[in-house]
């Protein structure tokens, strides 16, 4: 089988020693991690490399020699390998050696168990051993479900990647240690550490501690009786604000939890939600700051009650529309009048509330817009609610005229079936025939066709106000789809993507450097970024998304049936 | 390294250049035709006769400068995602297989597939609009059945040679994937 030799490049330049590093043997490829420096004493080498294999797991050893001369070829050294080779007993002990500046190194390979050298061929790879150390390599989407043994053999860079970031401690010796072991290898430069990070580290764990305690006084407050009595604990459930900012106060829990993250998944989680809570809250303090300067939020408040009572006027000319002759259609003209001045009646009520409340908007308006520092999506949130709430009437109509007409298309079903001389069994749950009486039969007949004639007004008023309620229903499902993007975008990982893209790695990929006859085949290992659509897909944060309950089938069924929608159910809601 | 001219399956002319780097490593490269300026100025001054032709009809001047961004946009969106270049395959025996498209904005889009994952290459048929083209693709193994296959990856989608040029590359592939296959039964 052909030898693969993973080299690092840090080490081109090296003086000469011993490789240090992992051997696979099923897949006949070595994994250089470091080069160790003459002189040395075999046993301290053996010592030093059990402790590190004890440490890491990993199966670190000496599997063979290099030799980088700046003169010509020195003969003594070979022979030298060679008996390095017997002390060091690795099969098979590789030998690279490196003329002067040449790009080109000759490598060959000991096998003592047989007496012919078989012409093997060997394969050079090039990597860069800090990107390979710091990257985490996503397996492909359609593979994540097998996470059994075969994995094992399915992927061969996994192996590579994970010998090379479980042997940190190994890269942990400096160069200028005063050591009997001499290590080469990748070496940070030092990291640069500026006082408000230092600074920042330390505050953190008190900072963390103080946020638990303060989140835990918090939920306590919300947990508690008085806050769970039946009218306050609707009003909260059907209020999206209150869900919106029990969300974030369980992200909130998640980023101050002193527990450290046990794997990449949940680091990236935690610094997710913290990215996303930082991007959020400075939204909210400049939509604040935007609002409040040049009192803006009064001039809101001051036109809202004209917005409210001009909303009101539309609607009592609509009524008005029909009451008459809407569209040319001819309608029955008491039923009309009726349901008119019932809704008109309502509306009076409605402008009335309104007028009466019109004081205190602004000073309400004005408080509840503060809370829109605690984040972007919740004065969105409260933006739904005041939509809600404003269009309450809309509702009002929507739910009388979707009850009358569902009464109306029961009882016509109903009296279809005695005119044709059936009735519902509900205990079979199907339709049997039945002999009915000539008194009901009569009377039955009658009440078809009075109901038959006027179902046009009925549905009409029925139509107008569906429709305006889907009106409502999509603005503020609009709404809802710009606060769950939000909430669920990773937006920590893009930018990690965007400036350090080695970091998610999708797989590799190789080039191929000069070749020259006779010499190993050169390759160099890069690694592939993870692509932007799959970082949002692994990394998105879960929400308690809002979508459509139902399907378009379903949804137009019970349009016509008139009964109540509710098209978006949020998540963890109970079923009605 | 030679390079041979063929045709691809809608006629234009594309080159196919191999590169034998060692025993068991070769590169074969499918080089399409560049963009012609031909059809570049053709396309531009027809989009930009239309825009001044609705901005005589509503003396809105708007209307050219949008014309004008929004070719701009589409030229570059075209040259950085949708106008290949080079597509090329390179076989590495017992490491794996990788492939590479270049696009015309010197964009390059890699995978690499490991050799454990790999079945075989085949010359397949499919139904293509009105014809029927032969395309190269690599059948990936299921890691549950030995027998199956888990997907099929096709490759020079962009260029389409014929089966002239597909034969060639398929011999050359199935060359050193020979190799692989008899190499650990004789170690």
């Amino acid at each position: 089988m052909v030898l693969k030799i993973f080299f690092p490049s840090c080490c081109s330049s090296a003086e000469s020693g011993v490789l240090v590093g992992r051997w696979i043997s099923e897949q006949s490829s070595a994994v250089i991690l470091a080069v160790l420096h003459f002189p040395f004493i075999p046993a301290q080498v053996k010592q030093y490399l059990s402790e590190v294999q004890r440490v890491t797991k990993v199966g670190v050893s000496v599997l063979g020699s290099w030799s980088n001369s700046k003169q010509e070829k020195e003969e003594s050294l070979s022979e030298f390998f060679q008996d390095l080779g017997i002390i060091f007993s690795h099969e098979p002990w590789i030998q690279i050696s490196k003329e002067g500046d040449s790009k080109f190194w000759s490598c060959s390979t000991l096998q003592k168990h047989f007496d012919h050298p078989k012409e093997e061929e060997i394969i050079l790879v090039y990597y860069d051993q800090r990107k390979v150390m710091l990257s985490h390599l996503h397996p492909p989407l359609d593979m994540a479900p097998s996470a059994d043994h075969r994995a094992d053999d399915a992927s061969k860079l996994a192996a590579i990647f994970d010998t090379v970031a479980k042997s940190k401690v190994l890269f942990l010796t400096d160069r200028y240690d005063e050591g009997p072991i001499k290590l080469t290898h990748w070496q940070s430069d030092g990291v640069e550490a500026s006082i408000l990070v230092e600074l920042m580290k330390q505050a953190s764990v008190p900072a963390c501690m103080l946020l638990t305690f303060l989140l835990s006084l918090v939920s306590g407050v919300c947990r508690s009786r008085v806050l769970k009595l039946w009218p306050l604990s609707f009003l909260w459930s059907k209020l999206s604000t209150c869900e919106q900012l029990g969300h974030r106060l369980q992200h909130l829990q998640v980023i101050s939890s002193n527990k450290k993250a046990q794997n990449q998944a949940q680091l990236m989680r935690k610094a997710n939600i913290f990215v996303s809570l930082l991007i959020d809250v400075a939204l909210g303090v400049l939509l604040v700051s935007w609002l409040y300067r040049k009192n803006r939020i009064g001039h809101l408040a001051d036109t809202l009650i004209p917005v409210a009572d001009h909303v009101a006027e539309e609607l009592q000319d609509l009524l008005q529309w029909l009451m008459g002759a809407p569209a040319g259609l001819k309608m029955n003209r008491a039923l009309d009048q009726v349901l008119g001045r019932f809704f008109l009646y309502h509306i009076h009520l409605w402008i009335s509330y309104i007028h009466l409340m019109s004081p205190f908007i602004e000073m309400i308006l004005w408080y509840v817009g503060l809370s829109a520092c605690l984040g972007l999506t919740v004065a969105l949130c409260i933006l739904s609610d005041i939509i809600a709430l404003l269009t309450f009437h809309i509702y009002c109509f929507y739910v009388y005229g979707a009850r009358l007409y569902c009464l109306k298309i029961y009882g016509l079903s109903s009296l279809w079936r005695l005119f044709r001389g059936k009735k519902w069994n509900v205990l079979r749950q199907r339709v049997d025939s039945c002999s009915y009486d000539l008194d009901q039969l009569f009377i039955g007949t009658l009440l078809f066709t009075i109901l038959l004639f006027l179902l046009p007004t009925t549905a009409l008023y029925y139509l107008v106000f569906t429709l305006l309620r889907l009106l409502v229903v999509v603005v503020q499902g609009l709404i809802h789809l710009l606060v769950d993007l939000i909430d669920s975008l990773p937006l920590y990982s893009i930018i990690l993507r965007l400036c350090r893209s080695y970091r998610l790695a999708a797989g590799v990929k190789f080039r191929v450097l000069e070749q020259q006859d006779g010499k190993p085949l050169r390759l160099l290992m890069q690694i592939n970024p993870l692509s932007y659509g799959s970082v949002v897909q692994t990394y998105r944060l879960p929400t308690y998304s809002c979508y459509p309950k139902d399907s378009w089938t379903s949804l137009c069924k019970k349009l016509f049936l008139g009964e109540l929608i509710y098209p978006w159910k949020h998540k963890g809601e109970k079923q009605d | 390294m030679e390079e041979r001219r063929y045709r691809s399956a809608s006629g234009v002319p594309i080159a196919l250049r191999c590169l034998q780097h060692s025993a068991s490593c070769r590169e074969l490269a499918v080089r399409c035709p560049r963009l012609q300026l031909r059809s570049l100025s053709a396309v531009t001054s027809a989009v930009w006769l239309a825009a001044y032709g609705l901005f005589v009809l509503s003396e809105n001047s708007m209307v050219l400068s949008a014309a004008i961004f929004f070719s701009l946009i589409g030229l570059i969106i075209y040259l950085h995602f949708v106008k290949i270049d080079q597509e090329s395959l390179l076989v590495i025996g017992s490491l794996g297989i990788q492939v590479t498209s270049s696009y015309a904005s010197g964009k390059e889009s890699t995978t690499f597939i490991e050799m454990g994952r790999v079945k075989d290459v085949v010359i397949n048929e499919a139904i293509h609009m009105q014809k029927v083209i032969y395309y190269l693709c690599i059948l990936l193994q299921d890691p549950g059945d030995p027998q199956g296959v888990s997907e099929v990856v096709p490759l020079f989608q962009s260029s389409k040679p014929r089966l002239d040029c597909l034969i060639e590359v398929y011999k050359s592939c199935q060359e050193i994937l020979e190799q692989t296959k008899t190499a650990p039964q004789s170690n």
